[in-house]
């Protein structure tokens, strides 16, 4: 099999999504090549979901660094999962496909997929785990607004998992009408390739915007790491420099801190996964990293030793949470909590941090504690 | 030659003794599934029995010991693992294809590694109606003894009514290959198997066979051979 990122990667599906893998390589190799594709993701990027999105230095939550935030957090509908769904919905009206089918833990990429299929009249159908569903109500309710159909998924534990072994059924069933919208950097080649390429955005301007800030390069970049879309995104702007690259798994679900070698949703990639191979429940407070898998090419990366992957408890993200909102007036989600909660133990002083999402939609949960 | 039926079912402590009831009612291969905890291409019941299956300790080395059992009780029947790239990556690829074989299995299926992928691991290979032709001819060269068509674009399980896509592939199937072509995927009625029967070699059988097998090994023998009696139904030009 030809894997795209060292031993990582692959097309692991039924053969009956062959040819739709296919027929999205070639769409997204030809989106690539076009100006026209391009312009337009960068317009609505603008007009539509407020980029580019500011560069924040937390003056009090972690004294004696300069730590600076990467706002996607201010990203129209509050997290950076909406710079993948504008990019994909873009691809599926090139590829003649009017459906839409994602999947979502916490709600967020629901919620960005839900709004992109507004806004160019697309049908949307979003599975979530009827775990999730009570977890991330509020989402569940804007999906709704927005005209998507959120499917419960009852399944094994009823979270992301589920969610999108059962977006990838439909899509077998749906294919010719259908466009499978993935929320982050797994699944079958070409997918984690496009999720990297359309979050490749927040590293970019996180680059210039921390070079025009403080005259430097970071020294380290940080981001939480649940399938790994924003700490990609955020990575793919430093791969060449001279930074240290620290993704955050939730301790529950640290596929590529603890994890082995095993086939999921498509890829071959660090699973939380038994000696027989199969797939061992996620647990996480956080409904967006409370996955059991990672994409290939942070295995990869891990591999190699470009990046390291740390993990912090439910409990220090909680307090990293609140940390935040008493410290700096921003109330993150709980995914990149995790990753604030790594920051004081960081040897550097200079550090960029993906906020990739605001915190609205746990405050419930949290507030639960 | 009469037309085929090959019959999925679980592994579990009671498959040898379920085989051997199908194949005494008119079965003439058995494929038997290695549970896999996340299979892309299976519909709810056979998703369920997995789930059964894996709480029951039905993992890789469980599953290949009831395999040799089922062997035991049946020499000459072909005996098909059928599971998911997972098991293999975890046993190890050559490992998992010669403790199988070891353990009687005839040849093997995994549902989720397309044709073209790992030609050295010898084992049945699937077309679905959205393969292009091209597709189906490369599967038909790799493919280990007969063609397995997915009869529609979806997971396993019960329909209403067959495909109306399995005519139009059985016939891209023929142009590319002479070995036998075998229906699956929401073939669950007799009515159902015979239309198939009559476009294709054979049928398989996955979902409803589990159903039946929930009731036990005459409950299966039942069903098995309702779906025997209305394959020998089918006029085989001589």
């Amino acid at each position: 099999m030809q894997l795209t990122y060292g031993q990582y990667g692959g097309r692991f599906v039924p053969e009956t999504l062959i040819p739709a893998l296919d027929e999205l390589e070639a769409g997204w190799r030809e989106a690539q090549e076009d100006p026209a594709f391009h312009q337009e993701l960068d317009r609505l990027g603008r007009t539509y979901a407020g980029r580019p999105t500011p560069l924040t230095l937390a003056e009090r939550f972690a004294p004696g660094k300069r730590l600076y935030l990467k706002r996607e957090d201010l990203l129209h509908t509050g997290a950076h999962k909406l710079n993948n769904a504008l990019g994909q919905a873009l691809l599926a009206q090139r590829l003649g496909k009017r459906r839409i089918v994602a999947e979502t833990g916490a709600g967020q990429h629901g919620v960005a997929t839900a709004t992109v299929c507004a806004r160019f009249g697309l049908e949307c159908v979003v599975y979530m785990g009827a775990e999730d569903m009570r977890r991330q109500r509020p989402n569940v309710e804007r999906m709704g607004l927005l005209g998507a159909e959120v499917r419960p998924v009852e399944f094994g534990t009823q979270t992301l998992k589920e969610a999108t072994s059962e977006a990838i059924r439909d899509w077998i069933g749906s294919v010719e009408t259908t466009h499978y919208l993935i929320g982050s950097c797994v699944g079958p080649q070409p997918y984690p390739e496009i999720v990297r390429e359309l979050q490749a955005v927040i590293g970019r301007e996180a680059r210039e915007q921390i070079i025009e800030a403080d005259g430097l390069l970071p020294e380290v970049a940080v981001a939480c790491v649940g399938g790994g879309s924003n700490a990609i995104g955020l990575f793919t702007g430093f791969l060449a420099d001279p930074v240290r690259l620290v993704g955050v798994e939730a301790s529950g679900a640290a596929s590529l801190g603890t994890g082995r070698t095993a086939v999921l949703h498509g890829s071959r990639s660090s699973v939380l996964a038994d000696e027989d191979g199969q797939v061992l429940d996620a647990e996480s407070i956080s409904a967006g990293l409370d996955y059991p898998g990672s994409g290939p090419e942070h295995a990869a990366l891990r591999d190699a030793g470009r990046a390291e992957y740390v993990s912090a408890t439910d409990e220090e993200a909680l307090a990293a949470f609140r940390r935040l909102a008493s410290t700096e007036g921003i109330v993150p989600a709980l995914e990149p909590a995790h990753a604030l909660a790594r920051v004081a133990e960081l040897d550097e002083e200079l550090v960029l941090l993906c906020l990739s999402g605001r915190g609205d939609k746990d405050l419930a949960e949290v507030l639960a504690r | 030659m009469r037309k085929a039926l090959a019959v999925y079912l679980m592994a579990g402590r009671e498959l040898p003794e379920l085989a051997e009831a199908a194949v005494d009612a008119g079965a003439d291969l058995v494929e038997l599934g290695f549970p896999f905890s996340d299979p892309l291409a299976d519909g709810p019941v056979i998703r369920r029995a997995a789930e059964r299956a894996l709480a029951e300790g039905m993992r890789t080395g469980a599953c290949l010991e009831v395999l040799a059992e089922t062997r035991a009780r049946l020499p000459g029947t072909p005996l098909v693992p059928m599971t998911y790239a997972s098991l293999l990556e975890a046993y190890g690829w050559e490992r998992f294809a010669a403790d199988a074989r070891a353990a009687g299995a005839t040849s093997l299926i995994v549902a989720d590694l397309p044709a073209g992928e790992r030609p050295e691991l010898r084992r049945v290979q699937l077309v679905a109606p959205t393969s292009t032709d091209e597709r189906v001819r490369l599967a038909a060269e790799q493919t280990d003894g007969w063609l397995y068509l997915v009869t529609l674009a979806g997971t396993t399980g019960a329909r209403e009514t067959l495909s109306l896509a399995l005519a139009g592939l059985v016939e891209r199937a023929r142009r590319a290959t002479r070995l036998p072509l075998y229906a699956g995927f929401g073939i669950s009625t007799p009515e159902q198997a015979r239309a198939a029967a009559e476009l294709a070699d054979g049928i398989v059988v996955g979902t409803a066979a589990l159903v039946a097998a929930e009731g036990g090994p005459q409950k299966l023998a039942r069903y098995v051979a309702s779906l025997r009696s209305a394959l020998d139904a089918v006029a085989v030009p001589a």
